[in-house]
């Protein structure tokens, strides 16, 4: 297994004070907070300050941690020192920590598993499982289309003697046609397992759409650029854009401008009342890279008596 | 690491659904009534009919606010009114994103 530097993941001296290390912490997570960050590995990067964490406030498992060594590299290859845990009393109890089961194989060989919540189904009560909540990806036409998407769902269960073991499960899901940004698909009994005889919990699973390179969606309508001509917008025109249902034709009045909104009505998202699309006129120039096309500029220029900055009185 | 086989599964969108209500929030999201009155006060959530909690309902997009609400007092340590001010700024930031994404290309 791989060795975890936790100085180097929070950033601090081997030497921080504990007020020191409680600083980074709380720095660290409110930038990789997944709710909060952008940052595309900020789900991992948020576990592994929780991990550092764990570790270094608690003075007992700082110092066991501390003597490891410093000679080691994040990365390394690391077994534990057959002695190891002598002097120490790590199992059952001090966790304080947040979802401990995300920890790393590192951190387990040290500091063991015994501490893990849900516990086993000794004792022969019945609780319900855990609703489960997993982020999922999906692409803009799949709300037009429907779609059906793999999933992998990582959980842990108890074995036999009431340990957790970490699983991995794998589904198909419907992509139901109409689901927005945001939405919940909700699969019954597809969350944690229950307790004893209780059912397993609720899977939520929350639709994301993949960035579209060339529609942003709001709710269940949609907005497109559309480049046009400045002739097409000048003289009118029946021009082609695209939509996630087909290409449309669509007129563009004459006197047209940059910025201008025309909207395509029920072609947003699929629904009982579906959304729109609106397509915003973005002017584009054609470039003056040929003689003929500067030509056809000079003329413009000599011709049209016009100052495109007379509204600011200059 | 135990594989189970893949199945296919149809399941449906929440929001589409009845709208919840607080003993439905507080499955979902594992937490006491309490939790949920505190943060309708601070108008992080919003329920339909807002006089007796017994009569509450959410709209399922309550359920993702909240979460994240939790989420933030869980992991980052803080209280309510600091949760709502988080959620409007991450509504406010996320509009401005998708704003400035429509002019990349």
């Amino acid at each position: 297994m791989e060795y975890k530097d936790y100085y180097k993941l929070m950033g601090v001296e081997r030497d921080a004070g504990q007020d020191e290390i409680k600083r980074a912490y709380r720095k660290l997570a409110r930038k990789y907070h997944p709710d909060v960050s952008k940052e595309p590995d900020a789900e991992q990067r948020f576990k592994e300050l929780g991990e550092a964490y764990e570790v270094l406030k608690d003075p007992e498992k700082r110092t066991a941690y501390d003597q490891l060594g410093s000679g080691w590299q994040s990365g390394q290859d690391f077994r534990p020192p057959p002695d190891w845990e002598d002097g120490f009393d790590f199992r059952g109890g001090g966790f304080t920590g947040g979802d401990a089961s995300d920890f790393s194989d590192f951190f387990e060989s040290l500091f063991g598993r015994g501490f893990q919540r849900g516990g086993g189904a000794r004792g022969g009560f019945n609780r319900r499982g855990e609703d489960s909540f997993v982020r999922i990806m999906i692409d803009l036409e799949d709300a037009y289309n429907g779609a059906t998407r793999g999933v992998t769902l990582r959980s842990s269960e108890a074995d036999a003697q009431g340990r957790p073991q970490p699983q991995e499960r794998s589904l198909n899901i419907r992509i139901p046609k109409g689901v927005k940004q945001g939405q919940h698909i909700r699969l019954a009994k597809q969350g944690n397992p229950g307790i004893g005889e209780a059912p397993p919990g609720d899977l939520y699973l929350e639709v994301e759409f993949r960035p579209h390179p060339f529609y942003r969606v709001e709710g269940k309508d949609l907005f497109l650029d559309l480049p046009i001509a400045p002739w097409e917008a000048a003289l009118g025109a029946t021009v082609k854009a695209p939509t996630p249902s087909g290409v449309v034709d669509l007129k563009i009045p004459q006197g047209s401008g940059a910025g201008r909104k025309m909207r395509l009505k029920g072609r947003g998202i699929p629904a009982k009342e579906p959304g729109d699309i609106y397509v915003v006129l973005d002017l584009v120039l054609p470039p003056a890279d040929t003689e003929q096309a500067k030509a056809l500029y000079q003329r413009m220029h000599d011709e049209l008596n016009f100052n495109p900055r007379a509204r600011l009185g200059v | 690491m135990k594989q189970k086989t893949p199945s296919c599964l149809t399941g449906y969108v929440l929001e589409d659904q009845e709208p919840l209500s607080l003993a439905d929030l507080c499955r979902a999201c594992m937490v006491h009534a309490e939790q949920v009155i505190e943060l309708v006060d601070e108008g992080v959530i919003e329920p339909i009919g807002r006089d007796n909690p017994a009569h509450w309902r959410f709209h399922g997009a309550n359920l993702r606010r909240m979460r994240v609400a939790l989420n933030l007092q869980r992991d980052l340590g803080v209280n309510v009114a600091g949760v709502a001010l988080a959620l409007d700024l991450l509504d406010e930031m996320e509009e401005l994103r998708n704003r400035l994404q429509a002019h990349h290309w």
